[in-house]
């Protein structure tokens, strides 16, 4: 650390806990960026001339005469071009080996976009994913994460959707990555030629778990920078924010702050809101996308990570394995894209809302016959039909290895709803039917 | 002036030293570079005031100075809110400069040079009391009246009134006097603090009108008095904020004001997108000059999410003052609880339930009793109605705020899971919701009288049917198909047809997300018709293909204009298929 001229240093602790310290210090601001023996730190509590600091990589071995210098701003990015096909830590500090960044210093976690300001997102993304494009389809602007169990292929799914959107900067920011899924991403950018358009801010499962409160902020910052100065469209990719609440929770622990569920702080909603509600897109055509993973316990979403993120986020995408067809699908019931009404229908075929919604709809009939099969009861012929159907719709339209554009999806269900049903039981707007039914 | 100093920094919990007296709930004003952040005190401990900023405390340090305003939180008003874009401290959003919010930059709600025509209704020597009306001034199309301040306690008297013009919101309109000689100029503007409520009302009767929201599993099946008070709680994603849409589009109310509470800024822009296009049915106009708009979004600050539910209501308690109905929303009252947990656990306070405040129960029913319908000084009616939706955790309705709310509103909109799950939207549970007023006799007398003669019988038949219908359902799962009688399963799909063609509705179409009234008796009339009918079926397999043919139909007519061409065509189509199956 190269101390500067107006910098304070003091080597003074009075506490020292597993996350934070305590000294007496002057003319600290609030969230005030520090060192600590050389270790990241930040201002979290000012009780008169009592400093309490975070320090991110943990207090192990650190002494009460240690160093502590206080820097004078809240934590930065530098910002500029040069960011482009680079690789960074929590810190914004390079680990590519690659230069240092020139650039303009930008605090962190900085203001919200007057809601005024915005404009209704409308550009439709395609991934190729019917689960995703058909079913919940995405929109620049949006925030929506993956909820997958861990041994879901959610790393994968989202780096495929990354990579074919068509967008003018990926920006990954990893927490508790372990380290085969960074250089999974790193292979992958790098064998697509992407690399020019990739910015990675990554805490692997070897970084501290306190860094990856930062890391969000970083690729947010990295993003707005992109989004609001170059007007480019900005896809987000943040992996994984269950990661992410964990080391929140564990701060406000070490804070001594009552929690509320699921040894969570209570303040849990507001700040993943804060992350997720960087989405936006702007007038002048830029935009800032988020694509999460949450990843669950069981999938188990009542619990207050997933539950508190499916409150912020604008839909969520469910990942889980259909034992029927024995692949990976995006679950038609608990998934949702709250923004598919501001493109279905509108920039995409007119029947596709009414596609949709027939399909899932039977595809809930299929599960009830299941049900009743399950329990020893005799099938109808229409329960027969949709079973029938359901495996079908799972293994063309379903599964997350399809590639596919949006009016062969369509077509695709078309298709199978003459196989199976008739024009009352598909039950669709009269003059949709006239125009695309292919049955009798 | 009090000043003092800031002696601790917790996120947004400061802590001042004071050198004089302060007042609980007083606002005051943190001086940090050349920005002043406001707060407002939250506690006192000798001379310690505790405040929480309405801002981020980035960068705030030891020393800063503190200034104390003398009075609490009060919002401005006066004519011209209608149609504002306001955050929840009612600095009006538009007049802010640049795309990011600025900390510390405070917008006037109201525009100050803007002019209104002034017509005077009260005179020289009347006397006059809080709330009664001096004239009035035309807002969009709305008679705003310019009243009495709220603040003016007792009897005054006009010493003076202006002559019909065109005047300035800050020019003088009158001067009262009171018996003690005290003087009062009175402009367009009234200040009056958000957490107390406006009491300039003569008496606060029981609701005894619907409001019609052209929502069907509201009006038909748990409607909404004018005047009332109700709650939508659900998990996420199950339609809390689409079924509000809904409501504020098409309600009959003269005002809107729309409190999204620590939500999604993404939803508040397709309001600012879609009501100024979307026409209200009644009056012709767009819809967006009816409404005002209260955002404070998530990624706002969270102490001035708590004030934006306040300074909503009182707004709305303004015009209703002057003799109008207002429709009240707030999506999510749940945040707003948040935003005092937060606040309560940083100053450690002892928790309650689910570490929320101990008064949380206090503090949403004195929220609620603010909503209802008055008759004002003059004998005219004004009304707020409230309807709040609630965000619980995990989806479990068994937590505080739930609870609490569960105890002070009306009526119950619970949304299920498993409804949206399978897309019945709305996915209003029609078992668990109610609505108190069903059974007010006021009530039902009303809706005899304006909707129909045995309106409320059929409407608990509905019900009725739809209960037997889950039994049946029951029944048919736990013996089988061919279990049970094939009666049954008629019971059943007859059940079904009420969920499909009543409860559910589709918020995004043009014509079917629209049923007034009429409409709504038309079709309940209609299906209770296909209830009582005998239909004979040869076997079990037979049933839930016929009456799907029967929904379908009926949807139909749902997605066609009433009584137009097409609807009829409908009609006869389904009359067919009804003669095939029906027995005397
Ligand atoms: N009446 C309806 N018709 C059609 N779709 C609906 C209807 N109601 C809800 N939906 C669907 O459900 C989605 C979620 O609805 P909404 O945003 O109102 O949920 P919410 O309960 O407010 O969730 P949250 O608590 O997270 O804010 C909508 O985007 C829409 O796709
Ligand atoms: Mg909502």
């Amino acid at each position: 650390m190269q101390t500067k001229a107006f910098q304070k240093i003091y080597t003074k602790i009075t506490k020292l806990s597993k996350a934070t310290c305590s000294l007496n210090a002057s003319g600290i601001g609030n969230e005030e960026l520090a060192f600590v023996d050389g270790r990241s730190a930040q201002v979290i509590k000012i009780d008169k001339d009592e400093v309490t600091l975070q320090i991110f990589k943990g207090t192990e071995g650190i002494r009460t005469d240690a160093e502590v210098i206080f820097t004078g701003n809240p934590p930065i990015l530098k910002v500029s071009d040069q960011l482009a096909g680079r690789f960074f830590n929590s810190y914004g500090e390079p680990i590519d080996g690659g230069p240092e960044i020139e650039g303009e210093e930008r605090e962190i976690g900085g203001p919200s976009v007057n809601p005024v300001r915005r404009k209704q997102p409308s550009e439709l993304i395609k991934t190729g994913i019917a689960g995703i494009d058909l079913n919940n389809t995405l929109v620049t602007g949006q925030k929506i994460p993956f909820f997958a169990d861990p041994d879901q292929p959610y790393n994968q799914v989202m780096a495929n959707v990354a990579l074919r959107a068509d967008s003018d900067k990926i920006i990954l920011g990893g927490m508790g990555l372990s380290n085969d899924d960074y250089l999974y991403y790193k292979n992958l950018f790098d064998n697509a030629g992407a690399l020019e358009k990739i910015v990675c801010f990554v805490n692997t499962t070897e970084d501290p778990p306190i860094e990856r409160l930062l890391v969000p902020d970083m690729a947010l910052t990295a993003a707005e920078y992109f989004a609001v100065n170059k007007n480019e469209k900005v896809l987000v990719l943040l992996t994984d924010m269950t990661l992410y609440a964990d080391a929140l929770a564990i701060v406000s622990n070490k804070m001594d702050q009552i929690p509320s569920k699921d040894s969570m702080p209570g303040s849990l909603y507001s700040d993943l809101a804060k992350i997720y509600e960087k989405a936006v897109q702007f007038p002048s055509g830029g935009s800032i996308t988020i694509i999460a993973v949450t990843t669950l316990s069981g999938g188990d979403i009542t619990h207050a990570i997933p539950d508190n993120t499916g409150y912020i986020t604008e839909g969520q995408l469910f990942l889980r394995k259909d034992s029927d067809i024995n692949k990976v699908i995006v679950d038609p019931f608990r998934s949702l894209s709250r923004l598919k009404q501001l493109v279905i229908g509108k920039k995409t075929r007119l029947d596709h809302p009414q596609v949709m919604n027939a399909a899932v709809r039977l595809y809930a009939d299929a599960a009830n016959a299941k049900t009743k099969r399950d329990n020893g009861f005799d099938l109808t012929d229409y329960d027969e039909r949709t079973i029938k159907f359901s495996l079908d719709y799972s293994n063309e339209l379903l599964a997350i290895d399809i590639n596919i554009d949006v009016d062969k999806m369509l077509d695709t269900a078309w298709e199978l709803f003459a196989k199976y049903f008739t024009k009352a039981e598909v039950a669709i707007k009269k003059d949709i039917m006239d125009k695309y039914w292919r049955g009798k | 002036m009090v000043k003092g100093k800031v002696v601790g920094i917790i996120s947004n919990l400061i802590t001042i030293e004071v050198d004089g007296p302060v007042s609980q709930n007083e606002i005051c004003f943190i001086e940090h570079n050349k920005e002043k952040l406001m707060a407002e005190v939250i506690k006192i401990s000798g001379n310690l005031a505790f405040a929480q900023v309405f801002e981020s405390s980035r960068g705030l340090k030891i020393g800063l100075e503190v200034e104390f305003s003398g009075h609490m939180l009060e919002v401005d008003l006066g004519p011209g809110l209608l149609s504002k874009n306001l955050d929840g401290l009612q600095n009006d959003l538009d007049k802010k400069e640049g795309v990011f919010l600025k900390r510390g930059e405070y917008t006037h709600a109201l525009d100050l040079d803007k002019k209104f025509d002034f017509i005077s209704s009260a005179k020289k020597g009347d006397e006059v009391h809080s709330g009664d009306w001096l004239g009035y001034v035309t807002e969009n199309w709305i008679e705003h009246k310019i009243m009495v301040p709220f603040k003016l306690e007792g009897r005054w008297k006009v010493k003076e009134i202006v002559k019909n013009g065109n005047y300035k919101i800050t020019d003088k309109i009158a001067v009262l006097v009171n018996d003690n000689g005290d003087e009062e100029t009175i402009t367009m503007i009234q200040k009056w603090p958000i957490k107390v409520a406006v009491k300039a009302y003569k008496e606060k009767p029981r609701p005894f009108k619907i409001m019609e929201t052209g929502v069907r599993i509201i009006d038909t099946f748990n409607p909404m008095a004018e005047g009332g008070t109700g709650f939508i709680p659900g998990p996420f994603g199950c339609g809390k904020t689409v079924l509000q849409h809904a409501i504020s589009k098409n309600a009959e109310a003269d005002l809107i004001i729309f409190a999204a509470c620590g939500e999604r800024a993404n939803e508040v822009v397709e309001i600012f997108k879609e009501f100024p296009e979307l026409i209200d049915p009644r009056t012709g106009r767009k819809l967006i000059e009816r409404t005002t708009i209260i955002c404070n979004t998530s990624n706002m600050p969270v102490a001035a999410r708590e004030a934006s539910v306040y300074t909503a209501m009182t707004i709305a308690e303004y015009y209703r003052a002057m003799g109008l109905r207002v429709l009240m929303l707030a999506d999510s009252t749940s945040r707003w609880a948040q935003a005092l947990r937060e606040m309560s656990n940083r100053m450690e306070e002892l928790p309650g339930p689910d570490a929320f405040p101990m008064d949380l129960p206090a503090i949403i029913s004195n929220f609620y009793s603010r909503a209802g319908m008055v008759y004002l000084n003059n004998g005219k009616i004004g009304s707020i109605t409230f309807i709040g939706t609630v965000s619980p955790a995990g989806g479990n309705l068994k937590e505080p705020v739930t609870e609490s709310t569960k105890k002070a509103a009306r009526c119950f909109y619970a949304l299920s899971q498993q409804r949206s799950d399978s897309k019945r939207y709305p996915a209003v549970d029609p078992i668990d919701s109610y609505s108190k007023y069903l059974e007010y006799p006021e009530v039902q007398e009303y809706l005899t009288k304006n909707v129909g003669d045995n309106w409320v019988d059929n409407v608990l038949n509905a019900k009725n049917w739809l209960l037997r219908g889950k039994e049946a359902f029951d029944q048919i799962n736990i013996l089988g198909d061919d279990g049970v009688p094939v009666d049954y399963h008629i019971t059943y799909w007859k059940s079904e047809t009420i969920d499909f063609v009543l409860m559910q509705q589709d918020a995004f179409d043009k014509i079917d997300s629209i049923t007034p009234f009429k409409r709504q008796k038309y079709m309940l009339d209609l299906i209770l018709m296909i209830c009582e009918t005998n239909f004979n079926f040869e076997s079990f397999e037979k049933v839930p293909p016929y009456f799907k043919r029967i929904i379908n139909i009926l949807k139909q007519m749902n997605y066609s204009e009433f009584k137009q061409d097409n609807f009829y065509n409908f009609e006869n189509e389904l009359k067919e298929v009804i003669k095939e199956r029906s027995v005397q």
